[in-house]
């Protein structure tokens, strides 16, 4: 198989919270992302996975974040880049949508400028006409009926669907090999969301870009990505094709998560949850992070961090007690 | 029935509705309701327009010395009286105006400027740099600011230049604490994370996308630090560090005139009085700026 686009291996990212205290947000990450993919990152609030966007564009404030591991993009060892390369490879090798589209663009800068900025950051040699040009395409290829008009408008006068619309052509205006999206669908209402996601498909088909989607909304998922990974307390516990994740769910905790997914049609008095709440990231308990919640936990739990082991193909959960190996015993 | 219907929804909703209103023209209403900040702004108008054209429209050379009216009170022929030399005092304040204001302004222009830049950088990379810069202009601030400037104006020899250069560096601390707390709440701002994203430098990030967002503290501060300046400079020369006798400053006519305080007060009246209400326009103005500016308020 070819060279993964994104390749993920042993990220740590720490946070400095006092004197020599740190406190691990990312504890030992290793996944990758292929050209033309769109990987689905998933997980509740704070296990990680914007953190994990964030450390592979090395965003975080330097003097209060620990990143050690690897990450490899495109032959090149990331973490080991100068300020200087990290910049020209920010936006124009790998750009990043956010998650709340109408607080992305910056208030005061009419829409054009901030395409323009964002072009010719990387294509210095560019002309004014030129510039142009690349915005009025750049605006088209998401879909902005009347780009002229939009270029001149200010972010306030756009709706939060077409401030993200926006956001992805900036994103994709030097066509980047890897697209990270963090939640790019979470501020927006139901239609927008369907729309946001086929462009991000449309872009994809197109472009052949790798996509990290990271999102916890596991409709989403189950929409555009190929191949999801699971997050809990910063270790991933589950990784799956899509479609084998939602009909053969191996960790405990992906199993959680899509069993309190509504569903249509079937009616339940008490949508089923995960019992307790996720641990905090300065007390988290030995072993498997997970064992408190977990129904299936055993003393041998909580003893050492369980690896990711094979459970089909392609398929991999962080669970010695997986379902899998529940219905052999 | 239908289209008669349509068309009078149509008229409503042009002539009715609010039209959304251009926040210049928003922020002009709101400030012109406040009376004492335009009398201030006013005021400001009309120096300005002084020191311009003030050397040309003088009366009197205000250099010529007349010795047939010497220590002469208001009259008709000198309105605001004639000084020791019997140089027309209206001439001199009048012609000072240039120098005096230019001073404050040159002062506080640099000052803002060296404390806009030092306060972006500690706001924005934080940490060492950060310590280092606030911890330099606490020392500063610990000092009385004119003493400051007088230590500085001793280093360097006195002058209009040096006076500038003293002003300008005691203007330095706070602007950069006011521009650090400004950028400490911009920078957390996500199209600051953003403009990181598409590959912004460090220093484009800051002055491109940061720096506006500290444009309203930094006006009003403006403002007021003119008025501060032009009476620290007018201090300056009436302790006899900064324009010498000769210049027509407001500080230095005002401190020649002191000799003569008992025979005729009309030496500091008039220049005293020019520069308390420079001085105090200057704040009304920054005031309203202030009151107009604050979300709070409105």
């Amino acid at each position: 198989m070819a060279e993964p686009l994104l390749e993920v291996k042993d990220l740590r990212t720490e946070f400095k919270r006092g004197k020599k205290d740190w406190i691990t947000a990312v504890n030992g990450v290793s996944f990758s992302v292929n050209a033309g993919e769109i990987v689905g990152l998933v997980g509740e609030s704070g296990c990680g996975k914007s953190v994990t966007s964030m450390s592979v564009m090395r965003l975080h404030n330097k003097l209060s974040t620990r990143i050690s591991g690897d990450i490899v993009f495109g032959g090149k060892h990331i973490l080991e880049l100068s300020e200087a390369e990290m910049q020209s490879i920010r936006g124009n090798e790998i750009s990043m949508i956010f998650q709340e589209p109408m607080s992305a663009l910056d208030p005061i800068m009419r829409i054009e400028n901030q395409l323009i900025e964002a072009i010719s950051l990387h294509n210095k040699e560019l002309s004014k006409d030129e510039l142009h040009k690349r915005c009025v395409s750049a605006l088209k290829l998401v879909g902005i009926p009347e780009p002229e008009m939009t270029l001149r408008n200010y972010p306030h006068e756009l709706s939060g669907g077409m401030c993200q619309r926006v956001m992805i052509a900036m994103a994709m205006s030097c066509e980047p090999k890897l697209l990270i999206a963090d939640e790019p669908t979470t501020a927006l209402d139901v239609t927008i969301q369907a729309q946001i996601l086929a462009l991000m498909e449309d872009i994809r088909n197109k472009r052949n870009t790798g996509i990290l989607m990271i999102t916890h909304d596991l409709g989403v998922v189950a929409e555009t990505c190929s191949r999801v990974i699971v997050m809990y307390a910063g270790n991933i516990v589950e990784e799956a094709p899509v479609k084998e994740l939602f009909s053969n769910p191996q960790h405990p905790y992906t199993q959680g998560l899509i069993e309190s997914v509504p569903k249509l049609g079937r009616r339940v008095h008490r949508l089923p949850s995960i019992p307790g709440s996720v641990p905090d990231l300065a007390a988290m308990p030995s072993g498997c992070r997970f064992a408190p919640r977990c129904k299936y936990a055993q003393a041998s739990c909580s003893e050492a961090l369980p690896k990711l082991v094979k459970v089909a193909e392609n398929h991999y959960a962080a669970c010695p007690f997986h379902t899998n190996a529940r219905k052999e015993a | 029935m239908a289209d008669t219907n349509a068309t009078t929804a149509q008229a409503l909703s042009a002539e009715e509705l609010p039209k959304a209103q251009n926040p210049t023209v928003q922020f002009i209403k709101k400030f012109l309701r406040r009376k004492t900040a335009v009398l201030g702004f006013l005021f400001i108008v009309f120096i300005l327009i002084m020191a311009v054209i003030g050397p040309s429209i003088v009366p009197y050379d205000p250099n010529a010395y007349d010795y047939g009216a010497i220590l002469a009170g208001p009259s008709a022929t000198h309105i605001w009286g004639t000084d020791e030399f019997g140089r027309d005092v209206f001439s001199r304040i009048l012609a000072g105006t240039q120098l005096s204001l230019g001073t404050a302004l040159t002062a506080s222009i640099l000052g803002t400027a060296g404390g806009v830049v030092l306060g972006l950088i500690a706001g924005f990379f934080g940490g060492i740099a950060d310590s280092i810069i606030m911890r330099i202009c606490d020392v500063m601030f610990a000092f009385p600011s004119i003493l400051l400037a007088i230590a500085i104006v001793a280093i360097i020899g006195p002058g209009i230049t040096n006076i500038m250069i003293g002003l300008a560096v005691f203007t330095v601390p706070s602007f950069a604490r006011i521009i650090r707390g400004a950028v400490l709440e911009v920078r957390g701002e996500l199209y600051v994370e953003v403009a990181q994203s598409i590959g912004c430098s460090p220093a484009r990030t800051m002055f491109v996308h940061i720096f506006p967002g500290t444009m309203q503290a930094l006006i009003v501060n403006f403002t007021m630090n003119v008025g501060g300046a032009i009476l620290s400079a007018s201090s300056l020369s009436f302790l006899g560090f900064g324009a010498n006798v000769t210049q027509a400053e407001w500080g230095a006519i005002l401190s020649q005139g002191r000799n003569y305080l008992a025979i005729a007060p009309h030496l500091v009246l008039f220049p005293g009085l020019v520069i308390f209400l420079t001085v105090l326009a200057f704040n009304l103005f920054g005031d309203g700026l202030r009151d107009t500016l604050d979300p709070k308020l409105n």
